[in-house]
């Protein structure tokens, strides 16, 4: 069987009462899910003998900016097994600004969790390390969200004196 | 060959310590190889012998501060390397100079942008600029060539006042 048609069809026999949105475009598969059962599809996936997406590529995220659901969580996954790649994601509110990490299930999970904090200030619950990646650790802001302006904030990060 | 020739008869001179010290000074200028990100990589070409830092005595590129007196700042400098550029700067022993190598560092550059210091003498005091991005390593020795004549201007009397610096710039360690 395909690869594309195992993976919606192992999923739905596993998790019957989650619901899915399977979609594919340019040839690749994205599925989308309540970001409840994150960890839990993850870890399926994960360690399905006929799937094996041992390879946690990227954690990132998108602000929808007014959209009601503010912030999309994108997971790529991949599987040496099947040379396939995955994309999982998972819309957050702004009101509960957070999701489980996923980092119990791939160990490279925490630092592109810790950058996906830095950059829109979504909570990894449970996470074993939550700082920040790249802005100093007593910036305020998120730098990536749809609000923050590109120039920045003035006098956000302190300068050396001259 | 050299000074010797001109030394003739009795075999000395007579000159001003500003002047003696001065040519010394810009004869052998020891550069801080601050080197951030792509213009490093020119930076190093200087060196190379093909074009040959060494010709205007500057091939000790030291990587200790306290054993420069010129820093060529070349990279990007984001807000969050400012305080270790200033810390480097600070440990440099007095008289020091500064070169600003690459648009970024002039002025941001390309990378207008809330992580990017839009020009590094915002906390730095910049003696020369120079353009390019990043500058060709020709572009770098004139800028030494230039540098070098305000080294050789450099009079006592310039530091006869000036205050040592305030080492507790730097909060956030």
């Amino acid at each position: 069987m395909d690869i594309k048609e195992l993976v919606p069809q192992k999923l739905k026999e596993q998790f019957n009462e989650i619901d899915f949105e399977v979609s594919e475009y340019l040839d690749e598969l994205t599925i989308k899910l309540p970001k409840e059962q994150i960890v839990k599809v993850c870890q399926f996936l994960k360690d399905d003998a006929d799937l094996e997406f041992f390879l946690c590529q990227d954690i990132s995220a998108i602000d929808w900016a007014r959209r009601k659901n503010r912030f999309t969580v994108v997971y790529h996954i991949y599987s040496f097994k099947n040379n396939f790649r995955l994309r999982l994601k998972a819309d957050v509110d702004e009101s509960d600004c957070s999701i489980d990490t996923v980092s119990s299930v791939w160990q490279g999970a925490n630092w592109q969790e810790r950058e996906t904090y830095d950059m829109y200030g979504i909570n990894f619950n449970n996470h074993p390390d939550l700082r920040r990646m790249y802005m100093p650790e007593d910036f305020e802001y998120h730098p990536l969200r749809k609000d923050f302006p590109l120039m920045g904030i003035p006098e956000s990060i302190p300068l050396p004196k001259k | 060959m050299g000074l010797e020739s001109l030394l003739k008869g009795e075999g000395f001179i007579t000159t001003t310590v500003d002047a003696i010290a001065g040519w010394a000074r810009k004869s052998s200028v020891w550069p801080m190889p601050m080197g951030i990100s792509c213009c490093a990589i020119e930076m190093m070409a200087s060196g190379d012998p093909k074009y040959d830092i060494a010709r205007f005595g500057s091939e000790v590129m030291r990587f200790t501060p306290r054993q420069c007196d010129l820093m060529i700042v070349a990279g990007t400098v984001t807000y969050k390397m400012a305080p270790v550029v200033k810390k480097i700067y600070d440990q440099m022993p007095d008289p020091k100079w500064v070169i600003a190598m690459g648009a970024c560092t002039a002025t941001g550059g390309i990378y207008r942008t809330y992580s990017v210091v839009q020009g590094i003498d915002q906390f730095l005091p910049v003696d020369l600029y120079v353009a390019g991005c990043p500058p060709r390593p020709d572009n770098l020795l004139n800028a030494l060539i230039q540098i070098q004549d305000k080294i050789g201007r450099t009079k006592v009397s310039d530091f006869k006042n000036s205050k040592l610096p305030d080492l507790n710039v730097i909060q956030n360690n």
